[in-house]
């Protein structure tokens, strides 16, 4: 029994990086209605930047800031500037532009800071918080991040005039044409925010995988699958989405198909998710008229 | 085919034939693999140009391919050449079976399931149960096919390098005469009205979901077989050498070489194979923001890419001459 807790236990913990990196999926798709293959990367690079700010001598929390403002200017940009001319182009375009992007970033990253792991500094003390022996404390304060980040992400978009523009659009971008909303920069403001979103996620990821341009890989297919089972439209449901597959993927590993299949998880999750419940645990369901 | 493309096809494959003769051995190799890219990227193209169905898992269905041919000569000493054709059947099974559930994904949605696929796939082949016929990790070494003793009786001296040049050659061109005749019909007819309007597509009475399902499978019986080629030509299969990156390397080739052409396979996989080998010498890095860049770039400025390219300059050509 103390072993299945430990599995539940460290499987929360790794959900917590899900929950936050499905959380910025989920906030492009609440605008855009697309799903950016290249969030994985946007995050990781963030990371460097972080990485390169602290190695410069600058304070964690400075850092952090500095970088979360950072990949917001930077998500706006691609908005902009990459993304905006395919806007009304079919997918494809679209899937191919991310793709992209994920590998321009990828490598450009490689580039910049060679390919060797790194290690990246965890704000939150070594020995582990009211003596729990399950999690280590920086598990522990990545899922408290990840639930601080949901809570501001919640009021923002329920009490405040700019949240409520922005939900208008990715509802109704005629309509919300018509009553005055600018839409383009409402699109630009969701790249920032899920940029910036995915930017916390990095930097709470990189202290558990390590520094490296191909870390996101596995995760961001967790992600996926997280946001997916979640809800792809709604962010309670994915940071749920994002622990349920956090303990799913330790559990199944532990006691039923083995610690290689790991991913296999996610892609049965992902095809399970689509094919029996498509708007997921959360989401609203969709209907389209023929 | 008009009088003008059949000099086309005629001169190109006088082409293919020479050079072998007048190249290293290594180019040689090279080119068989460029052979190799150009069935896969016609299978993806079959799936994702003609069809409209996003794949980004394909390296997902080379890897089966791949591996179906590794085993059977490895563990059951087959001839390779035998093991094409089970390779095909294989990933024309593992495409169908895969389209069913991806008839009810669309677009994006068709997109992450196959991302995922192609993301999972090197974990599922070091499967240590399977590690029995895969070889795990370690993966498995192939031998290297020799030139029949017949071409030696008729006179003909070749080394390893060329005969399976030819081999590949003769396969691409049975593939893609194949293909043009799939496409070129009532079938790829079909395709690209399911892909254009769906819903008009059915009223006319095609049968959307056995249309798409197939090309799945028909689509995923090219690559695999362009997998075994590919695991002969190399020598050698391991789990690590069929990442996603593989796969989003045939999305760049399809993207390069030009969607929904049977021509765009050749150009792609010539862009594929030989822009890493150039990009490689500036950095580690770069082939993979150049492929980057081009997708970009392509999908702005040319997003009928290479081939819409060549097939526009040619009817500028052919009226200037007229006049």
């Amino acid at each position: 029994m103390d072993a299945f807790i430990h599995q539940v236990l460290s499987g929360l913990a790794t959900g917590g990086i899900y929950a936050s990196l499905a959380l910025a999926l989920v906030m492009i798709y609440q605008v855009t209605r697309l799903v950016n293959f290249a969030q994985g990367e946007m995050a990781m690079f963030s990371t460097y930047i972080a990485w390169s700010l602290i190695n410069a001598g600058m304070g964690y929390w400075p850092a952090f800031l500095l970088t979360v403002l950072f990949a917001f200017a930077v998500g706006v940009v691609i908005e902009r500037v990459v993304i905006r001319p395919v806007e009304n182009a079919p997918v494809l375009a679209i899937v191919v532009v991310f793709i992209a992007l994920l590998v321009i970033l990828n490598s450009a990253t490689g580039w910049i800071y060679s390919y060797t792991i790194k290690t990246f500094p965890s704000p939150f003390p070594k020995e582990p918080l009211f003596g729990n022996k399950y999690m280590s404390s920086h598990e522990l304060g990545a899922i408290g991040v990840t639930l601080v980040v949901l809570v501001l992400l919640y009021v923002f978009f329920r009490f405040t005039p700019l949240g409520l523009a922005m939900r208008a659009v990715a509802q109704n971008p005629e309509s919300s044409r018509l009553v005055g909303i600018r839409v383009g920069w409402m699109l630009a403001l969701g790249w920032g925010l899920a940029a910036a979103v995915g930017a916390v996620a990095g930097m709470m990821i990189a202290p558990i995988v390590y520094l490296d341009p191909n870390m996101m890989g596995g995760i961001l297919l967790y992600a996926f699958a997280a946001a997916l089972l979640g809800g792809i439209d709604s962010p309670g449901g994915a940071v749920i989405g994002g622990f349920a597959v956090g303990v799913l993927e330790n559990v199944l590993g532990a006691y039923v198909i083995g610690n290689d299949l790991k991913l296999s998880v996610a892609l049965g999750l992902i095809i399970g998710v689509l094919l029996v419940r498509p708007s997921g645990l959360f989401g609203k369901v969709n209907v389209s008229r023929v | 085919m008009t009088r003008r493309a059949t000099i086309g096809v005629v001169v190109l494959v006088a082409i293919a034939c020479v050079l072998p003769f007048v190249v290293s051995n290594y180019r040689t190799f090279q080119l068989t693999l460029v052979l190799v890219y150009a069935i896969a990227l016609l299978g993806l193209n079959i799936l994702t140009g003609y069809n409209g169905q996003i794949s980004l898992g394909h390296g997902a269905f080379y890897a089966i391919g791949a591996y179906s041919a590794a085993v059977l000569m490895d563990r059951f000493g087959a001839p390779y050449w035998a093991t094409l054709p089970a390779a095909g059947a294989v990933c024309l099974v593992a495409g169908f079976l895969f389209g069913l559930p991806a008839l009810r994904l669309e677009g994006l949605y068709l997109a992450l399931a196959t991302f995922a696929l192609g993301v999972s796939m090197p974990q599922l082949l070091k499967y240590h149960h399977l590690e029995k016929w895969t070889g795990g990790v370690q993966g498995i070494v192939i031998a290297k096919p020799e030139p029949p003793a017949f071409l030696g009786e008729a006179g003909l001296r070749m080394n390893s390098d060329q005969w399976l040049y030819f081999f590949a050659l003769a396969v691409a061109a049975l593939m893609f005469v194949l293909g043009w005749n799939l496409l070129r019909g009532r079938v790829g007819r079909a395709l690209i009205a399911i892909r254009d309007q769906h819903i008009a597509a059915e009223a006319m009475g095609i049968n959307s979901a056995l249309y798409k399902s197939l090309a799945f499978g028909v689509s995923a019986m090219y690559t695999g077989i362009a997998g075994a080629l590919g695991a002969i030509a190399v020598q050698y299969v391991a789990p690590d050498s069929f990442t996603i990156f593989l796969s989003l390397v045939f999305l760049v080739g399809i993207v390069v070489g030009g969607l929904a052409s049977i021509s765009g396979a050749l150009y792609g996989a010539l862009f594929i194979q030989f822009v890493p080998n150039v990009a490689d010498e500036i950095s580690k890095a770069a082939p993979w923001a150049i492929f980057g860049l081009f997708l970009i770039g392509f999908v702005y400025l040319m997003p009928a890419g290479v081939a819409g390219a060549v097939r526009t300059l040619l009817v500028r050509f052919t009226r200037k001459g007229a006049k």
